[in-house]
């Protein structure tokens, strides 16, 4: 199962593809859906390849996503805000 | 928005969040290098109420407004100087000057020469995207040969700076270079700036998309990337006059200077207490009453 | 609050103005110094060079004035007291960061000594050219407050001076000193640190939760805080509102330069200072300042022994000018008489002021020199005809 989790703050994304691009193990993608502003953010596409190396939130310019191990994380709650993987 | 989650996004706490999302374009590196100074302020240990940032005018000069710490905004090319008598009115602070390469080595270049010179105890990142991009796109002395800037139209024929070198010999006492694809590295390289005592600079090249990119037709933020990943190579301690950017060739990072040197405190209280002895007496803080 | 007594040098001095002025710096606490030579003006920061490392303090010196006059505002947001020294073509080069500084308020002196100009010109004769650029010199609508002194007692005197208007206004403040001022040597009295007042710096006294680096009530003037006391503020030469923040909108932008502008403009009349002789039933008043003004009392001496009635009133403070004494003069008075080192400065304030109610003769002086206490004293004349 996966060892990490990833935030992504959809409203901040302006769908660079800098975390997608970067994630070593391939965990991201741009999705379809749109924000307000009309850029395209990540969504999980493999989140059990996930390893919390919060490489994708080193990279993103726009502060709009970051990971992190799940053995050190308590459950995080679901808000408008944030899209994740359950 | 702050952090309303358990697990809170490490850079967050650095961030004015209520100003996001900022005004960088897409795929522009500057928030990038922002990402790895708030890591690297982090594993630092500092008291942040003590680091300050200060920053001149162009895309990178914002950086001081998204900043959660005290700073400083000043005018085009005189970050440096601001932050020299920040610096002489309050040793106590860590004094992080943030900005662009147009800013710091054109109408800056003066200033960043004799504080290295000096070895006045700053903390320099020059975000390097070869362009003056806040204007929109003009030539900058970092500059490669070939470009297609607004004021070069026909193409850039001027040389441009070695910027290495250039710190290397006004005399700084941390010389590095890496590129907003070398996260981890410039992390490591901020930290060990923050707490290293002297001048020093790292050239952190950066993507733009917007101006640089487009102009030059080489494709977007993410093609910078993919090219910086690419042309790089590591070479720690080589000497900074092997280490121009060619247009074609590869990129050199790595540190190539870290020396000690007494800083420009160190040098004046020596002078003065060796010349009054007991009457040389330091600045008091805080100063104003 | 008095002075810190490691700065004053009590006692009585045979100074010139420059020298003067550096101990009025001492003296009004200031204990950081950046600058760059250029006659007539350099003694000011040799004499600081030497002094500072023994009151307590740092003076460097810079690349160039563009240094200069920025390095002194970073020492001020760093806690400290802070003035910079020039002349001209320094003076030009310093502008941009006068307007920061204004636009910032930030706290803080320049100090003038006007030589000859335009461009390089007369490096060690006296002018009083400089006096429109003081005002006006930077970019942008904005208010300082300049003060003349007309001997090196004043210069000491107005050094002091200097710093506490600009402490009680956040604003920046030119002391605006001409060469003949600068190298004559006087007696100068430096009274004990206990009988010299100092306007504190306006910190806040909320706590950072609390605290918005441009909110203002009552006087105009923000509360200031310093780096490093866990404020996390944010100062930019953007267009800002109250909490410092960049807001480039025509609201923010009308807020914000109107109250700069009104800050100065609505102490105008108590910051008036002057010094005035005989001009109550007066028919020619001579409005002078600076060096100029010295020669102009023995114009006025020559007239007055000659039964015409004239008075004098000498200008202290320049800036903001002081329309509303003049509007009054200008109502008694027939014509006002205004030599000045350059071809015509201050005397358009005096006109605008007085409205056409009073005649205004310019003397003009095309500087490298002073005035004949005859070419004042022929004007004295024509203004009586």
């Amino acid at each position: 199962m996966a060892k990490g989790n990833v935030v992504i703050n959809v409203e901040r994304c302006k769908g660079c593809g800098f975390c997608v691009e970067f994630c070593p193990t391939k965990v991201l993608a741009l999705s379809s859906a749109f924000n307000s502003r009309g850029y395209h953010p990540p969504h999980l596409v493999n989140l059990e390849k996930c390893s919390g190396c919060d490489l994708c939130g080193m990279y993103c310019p726009d502060f709009a996503i970051f990971g992190y191990k799940l053995a050190e994380a308590k459950p995080v709650p679901e808000t408008e805000e944030a899209v994740h993987a359950g | 928005m702050n952090c309303d989650l358990e697990i809170c996004n490490p850079v967050e706490p650095f961030l004015r969040s209520e100003r996001m999302p900022h005004i960088w374009c897409p795929g522009c590196g500057i928030g990038t290098t922002v990402n790895c100074f708030a890591r690297a302020l982090v594993e630092s240990g500092l008291d942040l109420d003590r680091v300050v940032v200060v920053s001149g005018i162009g895309c990178t000069g914002r950086v001081a407004g998204y900043m959660a710490l005290d700073s400083f905004h000043t005018t085009h090319g005189r970050a440096i100087p601001f932050a020299t008598g920040l610096k002489l009115a309050n040793p106590e602070l860590t004094v992080v000057v943030y900005s662009g390469d147009g800013d710091l080595f054109a109408i800056g270049g003066n200033h960043i020469i004799h504080a290295a010179r000096r070895n006045i105890d700053l903390k320099v990142v020059c975000v390097n995207n070869l362009i003056y991009a806040m204007t929109g796109g003009q030539t900058a002395p970092t500059t490669p040969i070939g470009a297609l800037t607004t004021t070069t139209p026909y193409g850039c024929f001027e040389p441009s700076f070695n910027l290495p070198a250039l710190m290397d010999s006004a005399g700084a006492s941390y010389v590095a270079r890496w590129t907003a694809y070398h996260v981890r590295q410039l992390t490591r390289s901020m930290k060990e700036i923050l707490t290293k005592k002297g001048f020093s600079f790292i050239e952190v090249l950066s993507p733009c998309p917007t101006l640089y990119q487009r102009k030059n037709k080489l494709g977007d933020g993410l093609d910078a990337m993919k090219l910086y990943k690419e042309k790089s190579k590591t070479r720690h301690g080589t000497s900074t006059l092997e280490v121009p950017l060619t247009s074609e060739g590869e990129i050199v990072v790595g540190k190539f200077v870290d020396r000690e040197r007494p800083d420009y405190l160190d040098l004046m209280r020596g002078r003065l207490t060796e010349q009054l002895g007991e009457r040389y007496v330091e600045m008091e803080h805080p100063v104003c009453q | 609050m008095r002075a810190d007594p490691k700065g004053v040098l009590t006692g009585i001095h045979f100074l010139d103005g420059d020298h003067a002025a550096c101990e009025g710096a001492l003296a009004a606490g200031a204990r950081f110094a950046a600058g760059y030579p250029i006659t007539p003006s350099t003694e000011i920061v040799e004499r600081f060079s030497a002094r500072i490392p023994t009151v307590g303090g740092v003076f460097i010196q810079m690349e160039d004035e563009l240094a200069a006059s920025i390095a002194i505002l970073g020492a001020v947001w760093g806690g400290a007291k802070a003035f910079t020294v020039t002349s001209g073509p320094g003076f030009s080069l310093m502008m941009e960061h006068i307007g920061f500084a204004a636009m910032t308020e930030t706290p803080c002196v320049f100090m003038n000594v006007q030589r000859g100009g335009p461009s390089t010109g007369l490096p060690t004769l006296p002018a009083q050219a400089d006096m429109m650029q003081a005002r006006w010199g930077s970019h942008g609508d904005y208010a300082i407050i300049a003060l003349c002194p007309n001997s090196p007692q004043e210069c000491f005197d107005l050094a002091i001076r200097s710093f506490n208007l600009a402490e009680q206004y956040r604003v920046p403040v030119m002391l605006m000193m001409d060469e003949c001022v600068g190298h004559m040597t006087e007696k100068v009295v430096i009274p004990p640190a206990g009988e010299i007042d100092i306007y504190p710096r306006r910190h806040t006294t909320k706590p950072p939760a609390e605290y918005k680096p441009y909110a203002s009530d009552g006087d105009l003037v923000p509360e200031m805080v310093h780096a490093g006391e866990g404020y996390r503020f944010h100062i930019t030469g953007l267009t800002h509102d109250e909490r410092g923040y960049p807001s480039l909108t025509v609201g923010t932008q009308d807020r914000l330069v109107k109250r700069l502008s009104r800050k100065i403009a609505a102490a105008a009349d108590r910051l008036a200072c002057y010094e005035e002789d005989r001009v109550e039933d007066a028919d020619v008043i001579v409005v002078s300042y600076g060096i100029t003004s010295r020669v102009a009392q023995r114009a006025v001496e020559m007239a007055q022994n000659r039964g015409i009635k004239v008075g004098r009133c000498r200008l202290i403070t320049v800036w903001p000018f002081p329309e509303t004494r003049i509007r009054a003069l200008a109502a008694r008075a027939r014509a006002f008489v205004v030599p000045e080192l350059n071809l015509g400065q201050i005397s358009l304030e005096v006109e605008r002021s007085a409205a056409g109610r009073a005649r205004t003769i310019l003397v003009p002086h095309a500087g490298g020199g002073v005035h004949r206490p005859e070419d004042i004293l022929d004007a004295i004349l024509e203004a009586t005809r």
